[in-house]
């Protein structure tokens, strides 16, 4: 006869058991859909490019020295180039661009709807998520409508006989922000609602209550109590900003390179997929630093004040 | 109990709160005016949606009136933001700030009203000590009980000094026992710190024991202020002496008003001295109260007689229900003692006498 011990041993073995057969599923997506394709990208970094793209099986350290180095044509010698690097800075500094404007548009977006009556958010939320239905080059494209020269605005503007030249929109920096903020804000919104929703307006009552005004409510109440939406939104909107290839493509032109832009053609006319991959994985680093960092400070200010 | 003289620390004057539009129009408060006054333990008593919240939220600045004035020693607060105004609230849930510690929430209001840090950790400690919090001063709130936040919240809304300190039915989310502590608690400080307490409640036995006076409220209107004794032993119109302890409801004729008093004649014919709620119009049926405690059952003949109903007992004390000849029921309070049985039984032809002081005449 088994004993009580032999049978909790055994119950507890076959629930293990039970626990990875159950979880299989979601576990083999996650290494096919996640996993093998990255391990795809590292080989093919480390590979050599083939004369009409793809890839050749012979090792080379070509592609990751290409992401800030130049070889020669003529002796074969590296030298440093600073080509890609400053498209990598420049990337970032859209990308922050975008979130910071993102969120000065999407917070108080986010307020207005959270504090309407609940039944007329779902109509506010439904409005802002209805952008998502039409494809983004699509978009992009109407955006490019309203800008260029013989664009809406211009247009307007040269009737009403305020300006005689139309402004030079469609190609600069600013074109891209109006761009790349259009398409990024309902990602910003999302996550500032859903933490506003769950705010207790009797603390911003309590803050007005303890001689707090508006504004001091705003930074001494809400920012604090909406934290975790302001960093859910700003990772969402970073990220995908950081490697952005329509928006950037359709309205800044081919003179102002992005990163997304950038690997694109190491893929396409360039024909070289291993730089392609070792700045694919270049990115994706830098994305991990920087998010590591963020957590981590803003983990260590939690940690100060409390 | 004499009325003391006092300044008004709250008047309220012909305050009207109207909420929606057109037809939806809801009057929440309905012309109020009453006045508080200073170092005043003040209750605003009444079931759920009479107003007393509303009222409450107006002299906090949460929502502002539709007509009339509130004043402030004597300065028209009502158009102020609530950042204005000396006055602070304890909330119904406390709302305390959760990405706070205890002490921080204690000192939010001083350091809002930039107060030097030095005054603010003192004044902080000063607090904890009030509400004996000070091992604690480090927590966040969600790691202290129920009714250690409600400290946290009565030490929040205290630190700044205000004038007058509003509380929202803030002990009805603690169990019995820890309620009755902080009834105990909350009147201790309303002594200590002598600032005038407006208390919000549906608890008419909690209003009876904390407050210095108690305004009634129903439909947004304030119905009679008064102190306890006021309240319970002379309530003014039927909705008062229903909703505060058990009444008994009699109909009788009123003859001989003066000072106050007047001659009963009760159905049953009998005649006793009752007292005249102020504002009663001469009428033929008048409602006459009489609380269940002060009337006797009498085995002889009483001012009223019956038949014994149903006999409750409660250990302190025994509740004969008495259907008397006129058909109205009637219930009498007899203190318990020792002895076994009340003396009465189901059944009992019994006589009801009525003290010369135990009753009296509704205004409506």
């Amino acid at each position: 006869m088994a004993s009580a011990e032999q049978v909790a041993e055994e119950a507890e073995r076959r629930e293990i058991r039970d626990r990875w057969l159950l979880s299989a599923p979601a576990l083999i997506i996650i290494f096919l859909a996640a996993t093998g394709p990255l391990l795809i990208v590292v080989i093919y970094s480390f590979l050599t490019p083939g004369p009409y793209g793809g890839v050749v099986w012979k090792f080379s350290t070509d592609g990751w020295l290409s992401v800030l180095m130049q070889r020669d044509i003529f002796d074969d010698t590296l030298a440093f180039a600073d080509a890609h690097l400053s498209i990598f800075w420049r990337s970032a500094k859209l990308s922050f661009l975008t979130t910071i404007l993102t969120l000065l548009f999407g917070f108080p977006t986010a307020y207005f709807i959270a504090t309407r009556p609940a039944r007329q958010r779902d109509i506010w939320l439904f409005l802002i998520t209805i952008p998502f239905w039409t494809n983004l080059l699509i978009r992009t494209f109407a955006i490019q409508e309203v800008i260029r020269n013989e664009g809406l605005v211009n247009t307007v503007l040269i009737k009403l006989g305020i300006i005689s030249q139309p402004i030079q929109m469609m190609f600069t920096d600013f074109a891209l922000m109006v761009g790349m903020t259009y398409v990024y804000l309902p990602l910003m919104v999302l996550p500032l609602y859903a933490s506003m929703e769950k705010i207790d307006f009797r603390l911003v009552e309590a803050g007005y209550d303890l001689y707090a005004n508006r504004f001091q409510v705003l930074r001494r109440v809400i920012i604090p109590l909406v934290k975790p939406g302001i960093i859910a939104g700003s990772i969402l909107v970073f990220i995908p900003a950081l490697g952005a290839y329509v928006t950037p493509r359709v309205l800044g032109g081919s003179k102002n390179m992005m990163l997304g832009s950038l690997i694109e053609l190491q893929f396409g006319q360039g024909r070289n997929w291993p730089l392609g991959s070792a700045l694919s994985l270049s990115l994706m680093a830098i994305v991990m630093v920087a998010l590591l960092f963020y957590v981590r400070s803003v983990g260590r200010r939690d940690g100060a004040h409390g | 109990m004499p009325e003391q003289p006092g300044r008004s620390a709250i008047e309220v004057r012909g305050v009207r709160k109207v909420f929606g539009s057109g037809e939806s129009q809801v009057a929440a408060l309905d012309t109020v005016s009453v006045s508080i006054r200073e170092n005043e333990f003040f209750t605003l008593l009444g079931p759920s949606g009479c107003g007393k919240t509303t009222l409450l939220r107006l002299i906090a600045g949460f929502d502002f009136p539709s007509a009339g004035e509130i004043l402030l020693h004597g300065q028209d607060i009502a158009p102020l933001p609530p950042f204005r105004r000396p006055v602070n609230t304890v909330f119904q849930n406390y709302a305390l700030f959760p990405h706070m510690t205890v002490a921080e929430n204690i000192g939010f209001g001083l350091e809002m009203l930039g107060k030097p840090k030095t005054e603010v950790k003192a004044r902080v400690a000063e607090m904890l000590k009030l509400v004996k919090m000070e091992a604690l001063s480090n927590r966040r709130t969600s790691q202290i009980s129920g009714g250690q936040q409600q400290r946290v919240a009565l030490a929040r809304a205290l630190a700044p000094q205000p004038k007058v300190l509003l509380l929202d039915e803030p002990l009805s989310a603690l169990d019995f026992k820890l309620r009755k502590e902080m009834q105990i608690e909350l009147k201790r400080l309303q002594h200590e710190t002598g600032i005038t307490f407006i208390f919000v409640t549906h608890d008419q036995e909690e209003a009876l024991t904390m407050s210095d006076r108690i305004a009634v409220m129903s439909s947004g209107k304030i119905l009679q202020v008064g102190t306890p004794w006021d309240i319970y032993d002379k309530p003014a119109e039927r909705f008062v002496a229903d909703f505060i302890g058990e009444t008994n409801f009699l109909t009788a004729a009123i003859s001989g008003m003066g000072n106050g008093k007047a001659r009963a004649t009760l159905k049953s014919g009998a005649t006793i001295d009752a007292t005249v709620a102020e504002g009663f119009q001469p009428k033929d049926n008048a409602t006459v109260v009489v609380r269940p405690e002060h009337a006797k059952l009498t085995s002889g003949k009483g001012d009223l007689s019956g038949t014994v109903e149903n006999i409750v007992y409660f250990g302190t004390d025994t509740h004969i229900h008495v259907r008397l000849d006129s058909s109205e029921s009637f219930t009498v309070r007899q203190q318990n003692t020792r002895s076994a049985g009340c003396g009465f039984e189901r059944g009992d032809k019994v006589g009801i006498s009525i003290g010369n002081d135990a009753a009296q005449v509704l205004r409506d």
